[in-house]
């Protein structure tokens, strides 16, 4: 296809993904470079009765001057990256140079708001992932064996958690889950402890989100096993029955083989999905114990009275290039692919 | 196609049918409740007392004079205004499905008909965007949207979905025209059709399977989106997802709480029909292109 052809038929597809793909992000990083204006204070000398005194107060007409003149606020250069509610710098090399053991360090670094969102964020991800990818496979396994005429409706009911919204599915299981819900009480009786719930305790809450992002994803890794299977070629599989092997070993030394390249593919699709958790979180009511990178940056878009564009720029490139590292692996994956199939 | 010889033991079997009935009872159950739920009163769906209570509908009979009552449905649609949310879904779906397909088959079919280099790259930019996570682009948008006084409209909303599904159109509509064979436009071409004729009368009569799974995605896309539309419309031009959150900002109100349940089974339901029907389209996309990161 001539040159010119090609960027007729592209161009408003690609237009678009400049434009609010491409863009945005380099909106986000300028953003990032910028700080929200002081509030300009003036002493205002007040009298009354019973004498005079001075008091600081915000100069409103002239911090509104400030905020037409520099809507984007002045500019702070990479100073919002190294803040406390960033990357925190000083308070990390403080707390290297005050605290007395590892664990102590440790403890203030988990503290810092960007590193505990991190580390729930890593933990999320990491600890979802395995699991998705086993149950997805056993899921599939066995709807694979079931009647024909079964296999439809199975499917349907098995791919629901996936379909809805995670906000609206993380509700659908809070409710439930909720002290006064049905899976809450039964967990209450369960453990013979009345009040027992699992908003209590910020480990009970990570637990608790960590099923639900099992729930919400194993599905895709089930699609995904269940096509594959489908490939799984017969004649190698025939000759391991007359050799003798039985049911396990024929799935353990061919079928499994034969899937590793999808079970890569899925571990990293369920790696980056996970890496931007943010419904489930509120949907949980969360926000108290878990919080993810991406719930920093809606927090800091959410503030009623002031947006802090800056704050967000800063975390969002952090979460860009936290995606980009898991990323690599599939951007080599593809790039050989391409290269195999000219 | 199983072999005679591959039979299954019947203890498999019955292994088996268990694993998959409790597994299917682990992902249908919670909507199952939840539907069921919806059409009782607060005090029985949180039942302090006895679980039971949400089942049998106690409290539901004694507040309302039934089992069961559609109190929240009714409330939630009329003084919750949920009929808005679901016009403003209808009109935000339907718009991002058929301009993203439009955008989408015509770039996807010159990436699959274009030999030069360049098609690779941009095939990997756009899977570097998809996996930009939405809630950094939204950080973007604000600021120069609020300057230039388009936020919180739908327009705009629209269009930012569109741009946010096209990587993904892009790459399912691509791996679907590979397997359109070339010599079908080709032949075009040698008879004196101009490409974009080729595309109409040749290509376009062919496509509608690849089409229609696309069209799913984008949808799903649009309907569930809760980051674009949540922090990019202002309240009264909300979405479903959005309206539901919102519904759940005042608990102290112990009736809004259900209207965030029926809600709940309001917009799922439409959805889950379709995918009814759809199912086959779905598992294809998922797995054929491969792309879903």
């Amino acid at each position: 296809m001539p040159h010119r052809t090609f960027f007729w038929f592209f161009f408003p597809s690609g237009l678009a993904m400049l434009l609010f793909i491409g863009l945005p992000i380099i909106s986000s990083f300028f953003q990032s470079l910028h700080i929200e204006p002081e509030q300009i204070l003036m002493e205002v000398e007040k009298c009354d009765p019973f004498g005079c005194k001075t008091e600081t107060k915000v100069d409103i007409e002239a911090t509104t001057k400030l905020q037409e003149e520099q809507p984007l606020g002045r500019f702070n250069g990479l100073g919002t990256y190294g803040d406390r509610n960033h990357l925190a710098f000083d308070e990390i090399k403080e707390a290297w140079t005050n605290s007395s053991s590892m664990a102590e360090f440790t403890d203030i670094l988990l503290n810092l708001p960007f590193y505990k969102a991190l580390l729930f964020t890593l933990t999320f991800c990491f600890a979802v992932t395995p699991p998705v990818v086993v149950l997805g496979f056993i899921v599939a396994l066995s709807v694979n064996t079931i009647t024909k005429s079964l296999k439809g409706p199975t499917i349907f009911g098995v791919i629901l958690p996936m379909i809805v919204t995670p906000l609206i599915g993380s509700l659908v299981l809070f409710w439930m889950i909720d002290a006064k819900g049905i899976l809450g009480s039964f967990i209450q009786f369960l453990f013979d402890d009345p009040n027992l719930s699992l908003k209590s305790s910020s480990q009970l809450t990570w637990i608790t989100l960590i099923i639900y992002g099992i729930w919400h994803n194993t599905p895709f890794a089930f699609v995904v096993f269940y096509a594959a299977l489908q490939t799984v070629p017969q004649d190698p599989i025939e000759a391991a029955i007359i050799d003798g092997a039985s049911r396990y070993e024929r799935v353990r030394h061919i079928v499994i083989p034969h899937l590793y390249p999808v079970a890569t593919f899925i571990i990293l699709i369920c790696l980056m999905d996970n890496f931007r958790v943010l419904e489930p979180i509120i949907g949980f009511a969360a926000e108290g114990v878990a919080q993810s990178l991406s719930w920093m940056i809606y927090n800091d878009l959410r503030s009623e009275n002031k947006m802090l564009f800056g704050s967000a720029g800063a975390t969002s490139m952090l979460t860009i290039i936290g995606v980009a590292i898991l990323l690599t692996p599939v951007l080599i994956r593809t790039w050989r692919e391409f290269r195999t199939e000219r | 196609m199983e072999s005679k010889i591959n039979r299954y033991s019947k203890q498999l079997i019955l292994i088996n049918s268990f694993f998959i009935l409790a597994w299917l009872i682990v992902s249908v159950f919670p909507f199952i409740w939840t539907f069921w739920g919806s059409f009782k009163v607060k005090a029985d769906f949180f039942s302090r007392a006895d679980w039971m209570f949400a089942v049998t509908g106690v409290n539901t009979l004694i507040e309302t004079g039934d089992t069961s009552t559609v109190k929240a449905y009714v409330e939630s649609w009329t003084e919750g205004e949920f009929w808005k949310a679901t016009m403003n879904t209808i009109i935000i779906t339907v718009s991002v499905v058929t301009i993203s397909l439009f955008l989408g088959t015509l770039g996807a079919y010159a990436l699959s008909r274009s030999t030069y280099k360049y098609t690779f790259w941009i095939l990997i930019a756009a899977l570097i965007f998809r996996a930009m996570p939405h809630i950094t682009l939204v950080s973007g948008y604000l600021f120069p949207f609020f300057q230039l006084n388009v936020w919180g409209i739908l327009p705009t909303t629209i269009i930012v979905l569109v741009a946010i599904n096209q990587p993904f159109t892009l790459w399912l509509l691509y791996s679907f025209f590979k397997t359109v064979p070339k010599e079908l436009d080709e032949s075009a071409l040698i008879d004196g059709c101009s490409y974009f004729q080729a595309f109409r009368f040749v290509i376009m009569p062919v496509m509608w399977p690849g089409v229609v799974t696309a069209g799913l995605f984008s949808m799903m896309l649009a309907y569930n989106d809760f980051t674009v539309t949540s922090l990019l419309l202002n309240q009264q031009n909300y979405t479903m997802v959005p309206k539901i959150n919102a519904y759940l900002g005042t608990i102290e109100h112990s009736g809004n709480y259900m209207w965030a349940v029926s809600s709940v089974v309001s917009a799922t339901a439409p959805l889950f029909m379709i995918i009814m029907f759809f199912q086959r389209q779905l598992i294809s996309g998922l797995t054929a292109g491969a792309v879903k990161g």
